[in-house]
């Protein structure tokens, strides 16, 4: 076992564990926040994976913008809400089947398939940094989409202004 | 092939780690009963998406940095995705003082 590999088991741990809190919690209040600990524990897979650039904007926007902007909804609007435990009726039964039979169904395959040896001698980042390799590759191989992502997030924000605007009619 | 060092974290256990995550996320996405809790659960199935992404920019035989770029694309559809359903979220609670599943029932027949 080597510390990467240590490291690994213990962050996907804490997701898990994260993940599995967030469906047992009844407050909708502490699901958002144990949601922000499945987005942090996600961050560290990045980086140990190599992806500091993804990282970092994972935390930058996950953690901190989403689960921020899901706390301001939830204060906004029924804040004491809370779910009900679990009810054994159809839908609950037929959506737990489900789920675990996919999951069962993907991990098989991921243990049945070969999966190529990595290549760890080539470097992806090409002798920079990562996010000096990541601009590069956003800026002359990827501009037109990068383009066109910030277009939708423009279109986004003026859309999300507008839905949520208080209308004279409504009163 | 494989020069250097084997990289010690084997590829199974990251695209396992994303399955289970995701399966948690469909769960969640089928069975809450708040809004903004579906909302939520649909970003979990999107950042086991993202694992895989990053992963496979790592773990693949040719690795390069298209899986980062495209995990960075959708981080920015989710964030834009969020904006706009929390908005939806607000004034939906704005016209029915309610944030469950089961009143947004009115196109029901």
């Amino acid at each position: 076992m080597s510390g990467p590999l240590i490291a690994f088991y213990v962050i996907s741990l804490c997701i898990l564990g994260c993940a599995v809190l967030m469906l047992s919690f009844r407050k909708v209040i502490y699901m958002a926040l144990a949601i922000g600990g499945v987005f942090v524990g996600c961050a560290a897979i990045y980086l140990l994976l190599g992806a500091e650039f993804v990282g970092v904007a994972q935390i930058l926007i996950y953690a901190g913008a989403i689960t921020i902007l899901m706390m301001f909804a939830i204060m906004l609007t029924n804040h004491e809400a809370t779910e009900p435990p679990f009810q054994w009726n159809a839908r609950n039964v037929a959506s737990a089947v489900g789920c675990i039979l996919l999951g069962i169904l993907i991990l098989l395959v991921i243990r049945s398939t070969p999966w190529p040896q990595p290549d760890t001698s080539v470097d992806v980042n090409g002798g920079n940094s990562n996010p000096v390799a990541i601009g590069m590759a956003l800026f002359k191989q990827y501009a037109i989409p990068f383009e066109l992502v910030s277009l939708l997030l423009i279109v986004a924000l003026v859309g999300a202004v507008i839905l949520a605007q208080h209308r004279k009619e409504d009163e | 092939m494989a020069g250097g060092a084997p990289f010690p974290i084997p590829t199974g256990s990251v695209l396992a780690l994303a399955a289970i995550l995701f399966c948690i996320g469909l769960y969640g996405a089928l069975t809450k009963r708040n809004l903004i809790i579906v909302l939520v659960s649909i970003e979990l199935m999107l950042n086991a998406a993202n694992i895989n992404l990053v992963a496979f920019s790592k773990l693949s035989d040719k690795p390069s940095l298209n899986g980062q770029i495209f995990s960075l694309f959708t981080i920015t559809v989710a964030a834009a995705e969020i904006a706009v359903g929390l908005a939806l979220l607000l004034a939906i609670f704005r016209l029915r003082k309610t944030s469950e599943v089961k009143d947004l029932d009115v196109h029901k027949w």
